[in-house]
């Protein structure tokens, strides 16, 4: 059992509070999905809560210690994060770029150990990529681009996941690949927090909910407790109508 | 056709995955030769180098004088012009095609070079500033500390926009304009020459040269260019992660701060030192990767010591050219990797594609 804590994170940058006094956690064997418009604090968050920027307050914790402690190595090691998707540097091989997601682990790429080798393995054919792992990843479709950072990700076997947006982008049937190796992931005890767009795939998948709003937490719980009109309507200023976890959409308010 | 079998072979685990742990897919007779290849090739141009110039040698003379046989004459022009010479050409090659690919692994950007991003240019810049006050006269180290204050001041700055901008094409245009100024002050010196010896020293910096070189010269840059490979070598499984991204590098585990330091440092002493043997000296470190990097997967790090070793092999002959071209005055080892290597970094250019920023 593996936990994240987040407690009264403030993240300011210059003179926009970007996240105010934000408290969650993150366990095993969840699938928390974080929703909010666009400029909501979301990324910056999940960028706080995982030391990479530096809160102006609050912490975030990993099993009792602050994640701000902890070496990029061993942070990585415990949580694997896959931020939004940007083109590589390289056309590098899918199977090297997978084999990335073992470097917490000092995985050399070209020169893998057998326990690194297996690990890659077993994600790239979770992730449904074994015959194309010798491709060059610039002739990759989007969809299957999606599918290798997620191998990357669970090649580390961290026991968390955190993704920004990973099915931007995505056509429906990709994103529900997507989603699905997310949840097989879950349910074989791992704890993912996604950022999604999506309302609708996040009601389907997702245990709770975590509402933002102009950088604050406004609502974080199961999705039957959290999800309703009139919260569409206060966090993403939509009118909708909900039916127990189906929603449809009737425009902007 | 070797290839549809290995197809279908590859298309025939994917019904079993989960058999048991796939073997790495082999690397390439290439890949795995590249290095040794590279090797024999460096070691042979080293030999040739000692047998042509102005006066050839036959090959048995030149082994004679490597072993203390022949007479004094041929072991005079092997050991103390001809090889120097040569090692200086390799080791300035190896040092720029090393920090060219370190940079461009850095950068995520093939057109990433110590020539381009001005850190050659404020390197001679230094180095002309202590042959212009003589302050040579002082120290023999005084040269090669100039080029490596130099190389350090215009790579820590370039290291400093690296942090505030996240545009690779900011920095590369901040390393153009660097350049730029640095030939302006180049240009003004040599405007001011007190004499016009001094103006043939600076005129060697500016343009890059390997003729005359001692062991000794070789001795005053061999410290720092050591240093700086040995950081590059030592921190280049990083630039692998940088493939990514930054963002994502930094998930899977990077220490980004660090890789960027230990990257720019690295590459500033290796510039330095190799400025300091043989002025500026540019575009090897673009073409040296660009052609290896397909033989290596185009990682970032696995592409380093086999560009280094190019780079050297490339400089090497590049100088056995200017040695035997028959022309009035010798040709400045600079102006020909500047006139190959130039149009070469155009061609790059416009390869690029417009989904890279």
């Amino acid at each position: 059992m593996t936990r994240l804590t987040i407690s009264d994170l403030t993240i300011r940058a210059k003179q926009a509070t970007l996240v105010d006094r934000a408290s969650t956690q993150l366990n095993s064997g969840e699938l928390v999905v974080l929703l909010g418009p666009n400029g909501a604090g979301k990324t910056s968050l999940i960028r706080g809560a995982l030391g990479l920027i530096k809160p102006a307050s609050g912490a975030s914790e990993l099993e009792g210690r602050a994640v701000s402690s902890l070496s990029p190595t061993e942070r990585a090691q415990q949580i694997s994060y896959l931020p939004q998707i940007r083109p590589l540097a390289w056309p590098n091989r899918v199977s090297d770029v997978v084999a990335l997601g073992r470097f917490s682990h000092g995985a050399t790429i070209g020169r893998l150990s057998d326990e690194d080798q297996a690990a890659v393995d077993s994600a790239l054919s979770a992730c449904d990529l074994a015959h194309l792992k010798d491709r060059s990843a610039d002739t990759l479709s989007g969809g299957e681009l999606a599918r290798m950072h997620c191998a990357r990700a669970f090649a580390a076997n961290a026991p968390l996941l955190v993704a920004d947006e990973p099915i931007a982008a995505l056509d429906p049937r990709h994103q529900f690949r997507i989603l699905d190796l997310i949840k097989s992931y879950v349910d074989q005890g791992g704890g993912a927090l996604l950022v999604l767009h999506d309302i609708e795939l996040a009601a389907r998948y997702a245990s709770r909910l975590i509402w933002m709003k102009d950088g604050h937490i406004v609502a974080d719980g199961p999705v039957e407790d959290t999800l309703s009109a009139e919260r569409l309507a206060e966090v993403y200023g939509v009118s909708a109508t909900v039916s127990d976890t189906r929603i449809t959409m009737e425009g902007a308010l | 056709m070797i290839g549809a079998p290995l197809w279908r072979k590859r298309k025939h685990r994917v019904s079993a995955p989960q058999s048991k742990p796939e073997l790495a897919t082999a690397p390439s007779l290439l890949e795995r030769g590249l290095v040794p290849f590279l090797l024999i090739g460096c070691v042979i141009a080293l030999f040739l180098s000692c047998l042509l110039g102005s006066t050839p040698l036959p090959p048995e003379r030149v082994f004679a004088a490597f072993f203390g046989g022949a007479d004094v004459g041929d072991r005079l022009v092997v050991w103390s012009i001809r090889l120097p010479r040569a090692l200086a050409a390799f080791l300035v090659g190896a040092a720029l095609g090393l920090s060219g690919a370190a940079l461009q692994g850095l950068l995520r950007n093939p057109l990433a070079e110590p020539g381009v991003l001005g850190v050659s240019a404020s390197a001679s810049l230094a180095a002309t500033f202590s042959i212009y006050y003589g302050l040579v006269a002082l120290s023999p180290w005084a040269l090669p500390l100039a080029a490596i204050i130099g190389a350090l001041g215009a790579t820590a700055l370039l290291a400093l926009a690296a942090i505030r901008t996240q545009s690779v094409i900011t920095l590369i245009l901040i390393g153009v304009g660097l350049s730029s100024f640095a030939g302006a002050l180049m240009s003004l010196m040599m405007n001011l020459a007190p004499n016009p010896f001094s103006l043939a020293d600076m005129i060697n910096w500016m343009l890059g040269s390997v003729a005359n070189r001692s062991f000794n010269d070789i001795g005053f840059a061999a410290p720092f260019l050591i240093a700086g490979v040995a950081i590059l070598l030592l921190t280049r499984r990083g630039l692998s992660a940088l493939t990514l991204g930054e963002e994502a590098a930094s998930g899977v585990g990077l220490n980004l701060r660090n890789q960027r330091i230990f990257t720019v440092l690295g590459a500033g002493l290796a510039t330095g030192a190799s400025v300091a043997l043989a002025g500026a000296i540019g575009f090897v470190g673009i073409v040296a990767p660009h052609v290896i990097r397909p033989f290596t997967r185009h990682d970032p790090a696995r592409s380093l010591i086999p560009s280094a070793l190019f780079a050297g092999l490339l400089l090497m002959l590049a100088d056995i050219m200017v040695r035997i071209l028959p022309s009035q005055s010798e040709l400045k080892l600079g102006v020909v990797a500047a006139l190959l290597g130039a149009p070469a970094f155009v061609w790059i250019a416009m390869q690029r594609r417009a989904a890279h920023d």
